[in-house]
């Protein structure tokens, strides 16, 4: 990069953390000899969980339907070995801390027999409906973390007529490899399922922004890509956090995504390069979603890089893999920026985990938090264009709402501000920790509203009720008169004709 | 493996290396050559008044940190009270009493910045504060300048001789070197009705070099602008604030020279001398009271100047950074509140933008 762009086109927001990305990322893949057991739960995407609809003792075959969807928005769930299901409801961990999930456990035969599939010869002749239904019956989600199902975003963009799609291979979390991994070892798949894509959402040209920190993959994506001139591989600058929808999206093409609105209504989608090709292979292949690529890195792990597993694997299995030269002091799930804290390793390989990271003592310490300088870092950093101190004063102060004008709800929990602090102010948990209170009394307010509503309903009936009642009541004084009136003129007319 | 590993702590997992204290010493690594400078110039008596000024600001940290039953330590060695009473020291006259030395820092961190809630809670900057109470309290020895009288060359005080001026003061034996600054010297002459044509040419010399009187640490105004810059390099601070502050003060300098030069001192001047370096590199761009957005420097750097401009020019006071950037830090809330990033997808005045297909 010139002088030039270094000072003008170089991004103003975000951090620039030691990616820490090799050697892990140039270790070729390994395969995970399959386990003995897999725990598949029924909850790894957004949306609804799905329901299971094998029993136990029933034999499964590779890639056999679990669970199926439910509701508008949920994915299904395959097996990722054959052999026979032998539990279905909460597993519970064996440590007391270990939260319960709801999850289907099969025992494999290690046979790895596949289900029938349904290969399919030339994708671009069938429907893009069709496209979307297989894809959909496939349980594809969103492999780089998000996990919404694949499907409905293709729906949405086929509504809203969406030219762009734009292929997330970025990667710009610390650590992880397993796109980097995919876009080298497995180029043709990204590239023929991101057309895939294309066709099911009607969009004109695709933009593969892959950030210049992984020179192999671009080389490897631009080969791939060379046959195909609607596919363009656009290199983008390393820099955190690049590989946020948002933020590639205005990189690539110069547009904002207006807050409260989806990138569609831009006319642009996003998928990220492991989801393409997942949907080259549901497509392709008939092969649902069973197993995937995910890094296992960290300063505890002994032999770093990137495994293929199925999924359902536990997470200390596949350390086990990997080895470990450590006791970890931390493990985490997705990339140190943004991934989730495991408090143990006996939880299972989901559709969403990029990576599991192994932290050594050194890299687990964060100093202990200071007072705030006002050194402006976090203004800086943030992506969004946010004032994190000024938001995190606010919630210290039990302030919700002067936080909400500060626009809380634009803040993409990226990490750029708490990870810039020069006095390690764990802005983030500050920020997460309000969005939940603000979501438990959006809660608490829609409960309330649901009661008043109630409430006025029953008052409403009891008036109409006391109405009724005392209309029934005047009535039956009225023919009680009428017929007391009714009998005195009987009597007076016998008495009269006596 | 089935045991529990660490807590289940909020990501980021990772942190930056950098931190209040590193951020604090690499503005004193910035500050060191000019002080070092300062120390050469004005001998003993300025080691001696740094050292005094520098122990008191942390001894007022630590007394008040010790009142809030709070340890000591972690505190002190963030080395913000250290940077507190360096920038005091070297903005004191280089010979000034060991008194002015001790109660300036004292009031820096106790009434600077511990009452309003210590560090990041002050709206003022505490050396600008601690500077404008000596300087309202003791006009007479905040005004003795001297002549620098390098160390170690002929008629410098020794290492003894130094203790006992800043102990009892000048002596009169030493009187002859006290002198006044270039500021201070045009407004006296001017208020004798001399004006600047007739003045300047006896003025003390203006020089880049700093050999003119002036306070401890900020007359050789390209050690300071050096150690600035570098600072800017290292993203210590950013250049907007020195940069407003600048042109605040040699943009109006300028033009009001070109049109009465026999009444307005020149930009160069103005620039190079009574603080103008060390208020715009180090002592505006104090975090806690600037503003935090790039745009919202400009304005307080701008502000800065100008106000430094107009009190040097009109007021009673021959050098006015301490009161512009005081002035200014009163409406940092004000500027970071109407001054704001744009946020992404939005307007400035934070409405979504409309969709562009
Ligand atoms: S980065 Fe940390 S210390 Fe600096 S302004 Fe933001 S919250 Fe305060
Ligand atoms: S405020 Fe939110 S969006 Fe901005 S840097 Fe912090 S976590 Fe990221």
């Amino acid at each position: 990069m010139g002088l030039f762009e270094r000072i003008f086109k170089h991004p103003s927001w975000g951090v620039h953390p030691d990616d820490h990305k090799r050697p892990a990322a140039d270790v070729p893949l390994r395969i995970l000899p399959p386990p003995a057991r897999v725990y598949m739960p029924l909850h790894q995407h957004v949306g609804g969980a799905a329901r299971p609809i094998v029993l136990v003792g029933q034999q499964v075959l590779k890639g056999q339907l679990l669970a199926e969807a439910q509701g508008n928005i949920s994915a299904p769930i395959h097996s990722p070995v054959a052999g026979t299901v032998t539990a279905i409801g909460e597993v519970t961990a064996p440590h007391p801390s270990g939260l319960a999930f709801a999850a289907i456990t099969v025992e494999n035969d290690f046979t790895n027999r596949w289900i029938e599939t349904d290969p399919v010869e030339d994708p671009f002749a069938l429907a893009p409906e069709e496209i979307a239904r297989r894809t959909a019956a496939a349980g594809v989600v969103g492999l780089g973390g998000a996990t919404f199902p694949a499907a409905v975003k293709f729906a949405l963009g086929k509504r809203l007529a969406v030219t762009t799609l734009i292929v997330n291979g970025g990667e710009c979390e610390p650590y992880l490899s397993s796109d980097d991994c995919v876009m080298r070892d497995f180029a043709d798949q990204v590239i023929d399922g991101a057309r895939i894509v294309m066709h099911a959402i009607g969009a004109k040209e695709a933009l593969v922004g892959i950030e210049d920190n992984k020179p192999e993959a671009i080389a490897a994506m631009r080969i791939a890509a060379a046959p195909f001139s609607e596919v363009k591989i656009r290199p983008v600058p390393a820099r955190y956090p690049m590989g946020s929808d948002k933020q590639l999206i205005q990189t690539l093409t110069g547009k904002e995504v207006p807050a409260d609105a989806r990138a569609a209504e831009v006319g642009v989608l996003v998928h990220n390069v492991s989801t393409c090709a997942a949907v080259h292979q549901a497509i392709r292949h008939g092969r649902p979603l069973v197993e995937r690529i995910v890094t296992i890195n960290g300063g505890a792990v002994d032999k770093p890089g990137n495994i293929m597993a199925p999924l359902g694997t536990l997470v200390d299995e596949l350390l086990a893999f990997c080895g470990l030269k450590a006791r970890p002091a931390r493990l985490i799930l997705g990339g140190p920026m943004m991934g989730t804290p495991l408090l143990h390793g006996r939880i299972p390989l989901v559709k969403g985990a990029s990576g599991i990271l192994a932290f050594d003592a050194r890299e687990a310490t964060i100093p202990p938090a200071g007072p705030c300088i006002r050194c402006g870092s976090c203004t800086k950093a943030c992506p969004m264009g946010l004032l994190p101190l000024e938001m995190a004063s606010r919630i210290r102060a039990g302030e919700l709402d002067a936080a909400v004008d500060f626009k809380l709800s634009d803040c993409i929990s990226c990490g750029c501000c708490a990870y810039v602090c020069p006095s390690h102010i764990p802005l983030v948990q500050y920020f997460s920790h309000a969005k939940g209170e603000l979501a438990a009394r959006e809660r608490a307010k829609l409960r309330t509203d649901a009661t008043r509503r109630l409430a006025e309903d029953r008052i409403a009936r009891l008036e109409r009720d006391a109405k009724e009642k005392s209309a029934l009541a005047a009535r039956r004084k009225a023919e009680r008169a009428a017929a007391k009136a009714a009998a005195a003129a009987a009597e007076q007319a016998t008495g009269a004709a006596a | 493996m089935s045991q529990t590993i660490g807590i289940a702590v909020a990501a980021p997992h990772a942190a930056t290396s950098n931190s209040a204290g590193r951020v604090m010493a690499t503005v004193m690594a910035a500050l060191a050559p000019a002080t070092l400078f300062g120390f050469w110039l004005y001998g003993w008596p300025a080691v001696y008044l740094w050292f005094i000024t520098v122990a008191a600001a942390m001894l007022g940290e630590a007394f008040c940190l010790r009142l809030q039953g709070r340890q000591a330590t972690p505190a002190l060695l963030d080395g913000s009270a250290v940077l507190t009473g360096w920038l005091l020291a070297i903005s004191l006259p280089p010979w000034a009493p060991w008194w002015i030395g001790a109660f300036g820092g004292l009031f820096a961190t106790v009434l600077g910045k511990q009452v309003f809630g210590g560090l990041g809670q002050n709206l003022f900057n505490p050396a600008m504060v601690a500077r404008v109470a000596l300087l309202i309290s003791f006009p007479v020895q905040m005004t003795a300048w001297v002549a620098p009288l390098p160390l170690f060359s002929a008629g410098a005080p020794g290492a003894i001789e130094g203790l006992s001026i800043l102990l009892k003061g000048l002596p009169p034996a030493l009187d002859a070197v006290s002198s006044a600054t270039t500021l201070g010297f045009a407004k006296t002459e001017m208020s004798r009705g001399v004006d600047l044509m007739a003045s300047l040419p006896n003025a003390p010399a203006l020089s880049w070099l700093g050999q003119r009187p002036g306070s401890l640490g900020e007359t050789a105004a390209w050690l300071i602008a050096a150690g600035g810059v570098a600072m800017i390099f290292l993203r210590i601070i950013s250049w907007h604030i020195p940069l407003a502050m600048l042109a605040g003060i040699a943009l109006p300098a300028a033009i009001a020279n070109a049109v009465d030069p026999a009444h307005y001192l020149g930009a160069t001047a103005h620039v190079l001398s009574g603080g103008a370096m060390l208020g715009a590199f180090f002592i505006a761009t104090d975090y806690v009271t600037s503003p935090n957005t790039a745009r919202g420097q400009l304005v307080f750097g701008a502000g800065c100047g100008l106000l430094t401009w107009v009190i040097r020019t009109f007021a009673g006071y021959p050098e006015g950074v301490a009161f512009a950037v005081l002035l200014m830090n009163s409406l940092t809330p004000i500027i970071d509140t109407y001054i704001q990033p744009r946020i992404y997808g939005r307007d400035r005045k934070g409405v979504p933008l409309e969709p562009v297909k």
